[in-house]
């Protein structure tokens, strides 16, 4: 993997010019180290500097990722076999809150959405393909349309929920309005249990869609022009020109876009929370708001059955992860 | 260049396609126009039932000033600037000197150290939170801003190291070859070679970290409650309480919590977009 544009280092008199720097540099080392006679016996920490500092730069990365990301995931698998409230006695119970989800339908309702959300949001990759293409131009004041459409990526999730859910309301939404105007009636998306996830993803599509966008103009732009050509006078265009000579050239950002969409799709959290708060009947839940529900809200506190539902979730999450990892590991032994 | 120049097409093309793009961008922020059309209405607007009219008189001045003088607002955007900062700083820190690390020195695990950072950046959050609500409990952090701050330099330590690493990789390593030559120490490598090398990468994930942790709502809830220290997306919610079905403030309210990213990344555009099509490019 490399970085597009901002690091073009490899100028021959930039590396000059630094090599000028550290005769300065190393002058400045000798000054402040010992006389020339305990150069025989140098600190043990002198001569393993090569093996030692990338320890000590590495130290408190390691530290607080381990603290704060590597035990948690521990401790949740060993609170999963406990019924606990988060304040009294822990009790062992083995496996009996898997046991319990089995039985659960909000669970099941749960897994039926997350699966919904994975491959509808995975939309966001054709369609953020379809607006790069679209504006792959240079026409004036381009690059200005680019930032406006990538827009509501920045903004965050819970204000894309509020502004969704008022773009639903069934009785001034935005939506009806339109659908008013051509003879359709209300709909109130997100109180009919058939719609409400979908109506949903749309909202969250919105910002991914504007991510892949971003991510195809950039790798759009470092398609080789001598192979488009190439394949000009081969006679190739449009859709051949697109599926045989650039989608094969665009596979890293399709790759990128493809872990931040499935990550993505797996912590939808935020907008259920603020568009439905998980309703109507909990037809809009999905693991990773079912299990902030159990564990952390009026529902009564059992963390045991909410960290059962996180390692379920972690559990799919780790198939792909396991995925990602091998291609980055095929990766890098290529270079 | 794909596809074809328009400039190569016939004029009609040419200015159809000049037409279609502001009309597919009013379309495309459509939902977004419609908040900002709300935050400069004035209430009674609302109350008379015509939410889609143009404006009767301008309301903005009011909406935005009930917002920022008769409402918790600023005291939450106080809170998420008080989160966000020290989070960006501390990130970039750590991950500079894990970068370092990973990206020049060769040793056993560092592969397998540098795999580590980046699934622990894929994880669900859900699988962390019991354990770190927990943890922050313990610690006396539960409800302050610094326990927010510990976990999210933490989890963003993760993206960050990776984009570090991958950034330091590109660079020459002859550079820290003929500095090893002279003699340089090597914290002196990292501090006056390679520091003065990683000012894009740094401005890139500090915009992009101020962002996220900006944007973060499920922290923010499982670790904060209350005013003295939530951030504004989750302060946004007592807010809309407040005023609940008073649209044009709500409006106005959403607007404000979503500004300060929005206006991060108009300012660092280039370094933001870098940041995040980090790879995407061979």
């Amino acid at each position: 993997m490399h970085l597009n544009g901002i690091c073009a280092v490899n100028d021959p008199e930039v590396v000059q010019l630094f090599q000028f720097e550290f005769h300065m540099i190393a002058k400045e080392t000798k000054m402040n180290s010992q006389p020339i006679t305990e150069i025989t016996k140098r600190s043990w920490y002198k001569r393993n500097e090569i093996a030692i500092t990338p320890w000590l730069f590495l130290t408190p990365a390691i530290l607080f990722f381990l603290v704060y990301v590597i035990f948690p995931i521990v401790q949740s698998f060993q609170v999963s076999a406990f019924a606990w409230d988060g304040l009294g006695e822990r009790e062992y119970v083995g496996m009996a809150n898997y046991k319990e989800l089995l039985d659960d339908p909000a669970f099941y309702t749960s897994l039926r959405n997350n699966v919904v959300w994975l491959f509808m949001y995975l939309l966001a990759i054709p369609a953020g393909l379809f607006i790069a293409l679209f504006l792959n131009q240079t026409v004036r004041g381009i690059r200005i349309y680019k930032s406006l459409f990538f827009f509501p990526f920045v903004i965050s999730q819970v204000v894309v929920g509020l502004v969704f859910t008022w773009f639903y309301d069934p009785t001034f939404g935005l939506l009806n309005t339109i659908l008013g105007g051509v003879g359709l009636g209300p709909i109130n998306v997100l109180g009919d249990p058939t719609y409400v996830t979908y109506g949903i993803i749309a909202a969250g599509l919105w910002p991914q869609t504007a991510y892949c966008m971003i991510l195809y103009l950039t790798g759009l732009n470092a398609v080789d022009p001598e192979q488009i050509e190439a394949a000009r006078l081969d006679g190739a265009k449009g859709w051949k020109m697109l599926w045989y000579v650039i989608i094969p050239q665009l596979k890293p950002a399709t790759f990128i876009a493809f872990v931040v969409t499935i990550v993505g799709a797996l912590r939808s959290f935020d907008l259920i929370s603020i568009m439905t708060n998980g309703g109507p009947f909990g037809e809009s839940r999905v693991l990773s708001f079912y299990m902030f529900e159990v564990a952390l809200s009026e529902y009564g506190f059992r963390l045991g059955y909410g960290a059962a539902i996180a390692v379920v979730l972690f559990m799919i999450m780790l198939c792909f992860i396991v995925y990602f990892l091998y291609s980055m590991y095929k990766e890098e032994k290529g270079h | 260049m794909f596809p074809k120049p328009i400039e190569k097409s016939s004029r009609s093309v040419q200015i159809g396609y000049q037409f279609m793009i502001p009309v597919a961008l009013i379309l495309w922020l459509l939902p977004l126009i419609a908040v900002a059309l709300f935050s400069i209405k004035p209430g009674v607007d609302f109350t008379s039932g015509s939410y889609w009219s143009l404006p009767s008189a301008f309301g903005g001045a009011e909406n935005y000033g009930k917002v920022f003088f008769e409402s918790d607002m600023p005291r939450y955007m106080l809170n998420s600037l008080m989160i966000t900062i020290p989070t960006a700083i501390g990130a970039v820190l750590l991950s500079c000197m894990a970068g370092f690390a990973l990206g020049i020195y060769k040793f056993k695990a560092n592969l397998w150290l540098f795999f580590l950072f980046v699934a622990g950046n894929f994880v669900p959050f859900q699988i962390l939170m019991v354990p770190v609500r927990d943890l922050t409990l313990d610690l006396g952090l539960y409800n302050t801003k610094t326990g927010l701050v510990l976990f999210h330099v933490a989890f963003q330590t993760g993206f960050c190291t990776l984009f570090m690493r991958n950034f330091i990789k590109g660079l020459p390593y002859a550079l820290i070859e003929s500095a090893r030559v002279e003699g340089v120490a090597e914290w002196r490598i990292f501090v006056f070679v390679v520091m003065p090398l990683m000012k894009p990468a740094i401005a890139a994930l500090f915009v992009l970290i101020f962002t996220f942790i900006w944007n973060d709502y499920f922290w923010a809830v499982v670790l904060t409650q209350g005013v003295e220290s939530q951030p504004v997306t989750a302060g946004i919610t007592s807010f809309n309480a407040q005023f609940r079905a008073a649209y044009h403030l709500m409006s106005a309210g959403a607007i404000v919590a979503a500004l300060p990213p929005v206006a991060m990344f108009f300012l660092m555009q280039k370094h933001f977009v870098a940041g995040l099509t980090l790879g995407a490019v061979k």
